[in-house]
This record gives C-alpha cells, structure tokens and sequence, in this order.
C-alpha cells in the first residue's frame, strides 16, 4: 500500500494513421483523461510527458509542448525518454513525485505521429551510434532482431509459423471491438500465412506496424483519490529495471551481447527479471494475475513474454495458447485490448495505452473485450538500449 | 565485380581487412577478461571489474549459428540496397570462447532454408556496397559446409 498511486482518469486519442501533429494526440487523449477524472487542467500541479524523437523539438520537450497547447498554468513540467519504455519513464516521474509528497496529483501524457515503413535510425550520419550502424552495416531492421527470437523458438521448442499465426488471429478478435484499435479486422490463420514474408519466419501480419496515437493518465495519491472517486484503481508496482551483466541475449540495437567470460549469467535474464521488479514491488505474483497487456511487437514475441512473466515454463508458451488460457475467456488473457497487432506502435504513447486498457478492465468498462472480474493486471514492455517496463494495476 | 575498385573497410577498426584471415577486432579486459564488441576503450562494463587495462584482440573467426532470419525488403537508409534487392540472410553467432553472439550478414546466395541452429558458421569479408571508386568491405558469416 505505501507504494502505490491511484489512476484517476484515463484517456486516449484512437491510434492510426491520421497525418496530423503529434500534439493533437497528446491534448485529446489528456482532455479526456482530465473529464474522466473530474479534474480541471488548472488543478494539475505536475505534468509529465514522455518524448517522441521523430517530431522535431517539441518533441523533445514533451511535456511542456503539451502543457502549452493545454494553456500556460506554471505546473511543473518534466519529459522523459526510454525509446519503447519512455511512457512508462513518465509514469514513474509522476508516480515519485506524488509518492514523495511533492504534489497529490498528476498528468502524464504521451503521443506519437509515426513516419510510414520501418523505423529507421534519426537522420544524419553517426559513425558512433549503434541504432545508426546497425542499419548502415547489417541493414538490421526491427523485425530482424524479432525474426532472430522467433526463428530461436522454433530451433530450440519447436514452435510453428501457425503457432505464431494464432497469436495474430487471438489479437485480432480481441481488438475488433476496440475502439482505439487502428486495425479492427478479424483475421484467419490463412490471411496470416499468405501475408508477405518480412523477415523469416515472420510475415507482414505478424509485424507491429508504426502508428499514431496518444494515451493519458491521471495518477493521485490515494487520498486525494478517496476524495474523487468510489471505485479506486491504483499502481502497485512500476519496475524500470535495465539488465544486468552479462546480458547474453542479442538486443535491439547491438552487434553483440555482452560476453559471460569475466562474470556468470545472472540467475534472472533481462525480459525476466523486468516483470519480477514489478511482482517483487507489489508483492504479488504471475498466479495473481488476471489479465495482461505485453509488447507484441511480433506475434512470436508475445510467446516469448508469456514466459518472461511467468505464465508458464520457457518452451510452454504455445501449450498456454493453444489451450486457449490467453485468448479471452481462458484462465489469463493476454492483449484483450488487442495489443499492437491491433494497434501499431505510437512509442511513447503505448505503455501508457497498456496501463489505461488495464484501468478500463479492472472498471469493468472494457465494452466488448471486458476479462469478467479482473482485479490484477501487468503490463510488460522493453525500450531499446536497456529499458525494462512493468506496471502492475490493481483494484 | 569491380576488380579495379579500391577494398575499403566499411567501418574502420572493426574488423580485420585481411582476406585470408579476416577477424573481427574486440577488446578484452586485462583484469577478467571478458571480450567486447564493437570494442570498449573507456572501462570494463563489468560491474563486478575494476578493470581499465583493455587489449585489442580478435575473436574466433568461427562459431555456432544461434539464431537466424533475413531481410525480404531493402532496409531503410542508411543501408545502401542494391538495385534491384535481393534477398539476404542475417545471423546470430555464438563465439565459443569469447561466450558471445555476434551478428552479421550472411553471404548472398545462402538462403534461409539452408540454415538451423547450431550448425559453424565461419567469418569471411564481403561488399557491403559499391561507389564510383571504392568497394564498401563488411564481414559475413557463410556456413563452414557450404
Ligand atoms: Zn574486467
């Protein structure tokens, strides 16, 4: 209890791929966490926005770009950045401050208006920068590194391109009754399989795309909560852990993992260890778990993140899909909210979107893809360059 | 192939420019020994090392496939794709003795039907790209079999 924070409002603006500043995103989603809320933009002390690199300045400085289209009010203002992980970077900025008594109430906000294709690398020639090198010299994409994962999978548990196909299929019926969603089509493991090869085993259907969007939150104390609603979500955990050393599973964006000559393998590895910070903060567990929203960035990474958070034993994964535990209705769904196959990714707005789905199941106001009942959920996420992202939602 | 092109290393000191032996150039820490690349000049990343002694070495030109994929589109800028683009593996190696992976392209004409995990792969220079007067070096891994 000491820990935690209240989410008293959530937003959002429908991710797509609307051509419109990143800024719009960023004020309709806190609009609406605000009105969710019951809160005035002029009662908020702290705003926190996490930072987008692909939209110029402003983007750099988040949180006082929105704070301004919102109207000048002299809140305190900080942005934060950890690539994938930077909402959950915002999340935290304002969970501490709150925590520390620094102010009772809260806005984080983050948004995004993506470039089409790929992510690339920000412009201009790094010689330096290992996410610059790493398309100049191996043109290693991001579905490169998750074909890497998911062609692991196969090798080494004898996982199939249909197991990933049903991964895709699962989010699509999950995010069809999502309206944020972009992508709201229900897809067979036939349009899945036929879908053009990206990068082996891993079709375009199987690949987050890039998206716009924009998610906000309201985070109190909770005894400013008590005084603002009946039906109290809070945070119990937020976990930002990096890895430890050495770090044996090739990263995004690294030539190389770190070698294990000088020092042993940690007992946890890093996608282990970050959804652990979070359990080992809230003192809950994965069997506390009723629902989670994971970064399917592929469909077979969200194989992968099943075990990471212990859902089931390394290799099990498929067993626990094919059971149907993670699809809606099972004992644990993953992604109702439709994850990123539903999605595409909006960075800094998205492990934000996780939290806020997660606040709207444990309401009970998740029309059409509700989990009956939940009381637990975790979110798991991973920035690039070590930044892990765990929060644990609970009511 | 352009054979009056000048050979020019893609990246410098990453690698070694020798075509009968090419290695990739790392460094080792003095103090416990573990192996870096791209190299680190600055401090053992070790955490549990005071290490600030770090020593150029080449690693092993050979290793055991970990994982591998491809590119079925041309990357985007600032990789240099060919035109028209063909298709290219890319591999994730495990260096026995340094215990680490390490990727790289895999020479053209090995397609992915070719590979699984654990078979040698062996480290060979290669054209990253081509200008007017220099051809661009990189290394790639190409099964030791093949
Ligand atoms: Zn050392």
């Amino acid at each position: 209890m000491a820990n935690e924070v209240a989410v008293l409002g959530v937003g959002m603006h429908p991710w797509g791929k609307w051509g419109r500043n990143f800024v719009e995103y960023g004020v309709k989603a806190a609009r609406d966490a605000l009105r969710d809320a019951g809160l005035e933009w002029q009662d908020i002390p702290f705003i926190v926005g996490g930072q987008t690199i692909r939209n110029g300045y402003p983007g750099y400085v988040a949180g006082a770009t929105f704070a301004q289209a919102l109207g000048w009010s002299g809140a305190q203002v900080a942005s934060t950045y950890g690539a994938c992980a930077s909402g959950t970077q915002a999340i935290n900025t304002a969970r501490a401050h709150i925590l520390a008594g620094l102010c009772e109430v809260a806005l984080v906000v983050g948004a995004d208006a993506a470039p089409k294709g790929f992510f690339a690398p920000a412009g201009g020639a790094r010689s330096d920068d290992p996410d610059w090198l790493r398309f100049r010299l191996l043109g290693a994409t991001n579905p490169v590194y998750f074909g890497l994962y998911a062609r692991r999978r196969m090798e080494l548990y004898g996982a199939t391109e249909l197991d990933f196909a049903k991964v895709k299929v699962k989010n699509s019926m999950h995010g069809s009754a999502n309206p944020n969603a972009r992508y709201k089509k229900t897809y067979t493991v036939d349009d899945v399989l036929q879908s053009p090869m990206v990068s082996d085993p891993l079709r375009l259907l199987q690949i987050c795309a890039t998206s716009d969007g924009g998610a906000a939150l309201v985070l109190s104390s909770l005894e400013f909560a008590k005084k603002h609603t009946s039906r109290p979500i809070t945070i119990a955990a937020v976990s930002t852990v990096t890895p430890r050393y050495p770090n044996t599973v090739i990263e995004m964006p690294n030539f190389a993992t770190d070698s294990a000559v000088g020092v042993g393998v940690p007992d946890t590895p890093f996608k282990d260890s970050i959804a652990k910070g979070a359990y080992e903060q809230a003192g809950l567990g994965p069997e506390d778990l009723d629902l989670a929203e994971v970064y399917d960035l592929s469909s077979a990474l969200e194989l992968d993140w099943y075990e990471n958070i212990g859902l089931c034993k390394p290799g099990e994964a498929e067993r626990l899909l094919n059971d149907g535990a993670t699809t809606l209705g099972g004992r644990v769904p993953v992604n109702p909210s439709g994850g990123l196959g539903c999605f595409g990714e909006a960075v800094p707005a998205q492990a934000i979107a996780q939290v806020c789905e997660l606040a709207w199941q444990l309401r009970g106001d998740a029309s059409g893809r509700q989990v009956e009942g939940a009381k637990v959920g975790l979110t798991v996420n991973q920035g690039l360059f070590g930044h892990g992202s765990s929060v644990i939602v609970k009511r | 192939m352009s054979g009056a092109k000048a050979q020019v290393a893609a990246i410098e000191g990453w690698f070694r420019m020798d075509p009968d032996d090419p290695r990739l150039l790392g460094t080792q820490c003095q103090a416990c020994h573990t192996y870096f690349f791209p190299k680190e000049t600055l401090a053992c990343r070790n955490p549990s090392c005071d290490g600030t002694e770090l020593k150029e070495v080449p690693l092993s030109r050979r290793g055991r496939l970990w994982s591998f994929t491809n590119n079925c589109y041309p990357p985007p800028a600032p990789f240099v794709a060919a035109d028209p683009f063909e298709p290219y593996a890319v591999a994730a190696v495990e260096l026995e003795e340094e215990k680490m992976v390490v990727l790289g392209q895999v020479v053209a004409g090995v397609d992915v039907t070719e590979l699984a995990a654990g078979i040698e792969m062996e480290l060979v220079l290669d054209t990253l790209f081509e200008d007017d007067d220099n051809e661009f070096m990189i290394w790639k891994w190409r099964p030791v079999a093949a």
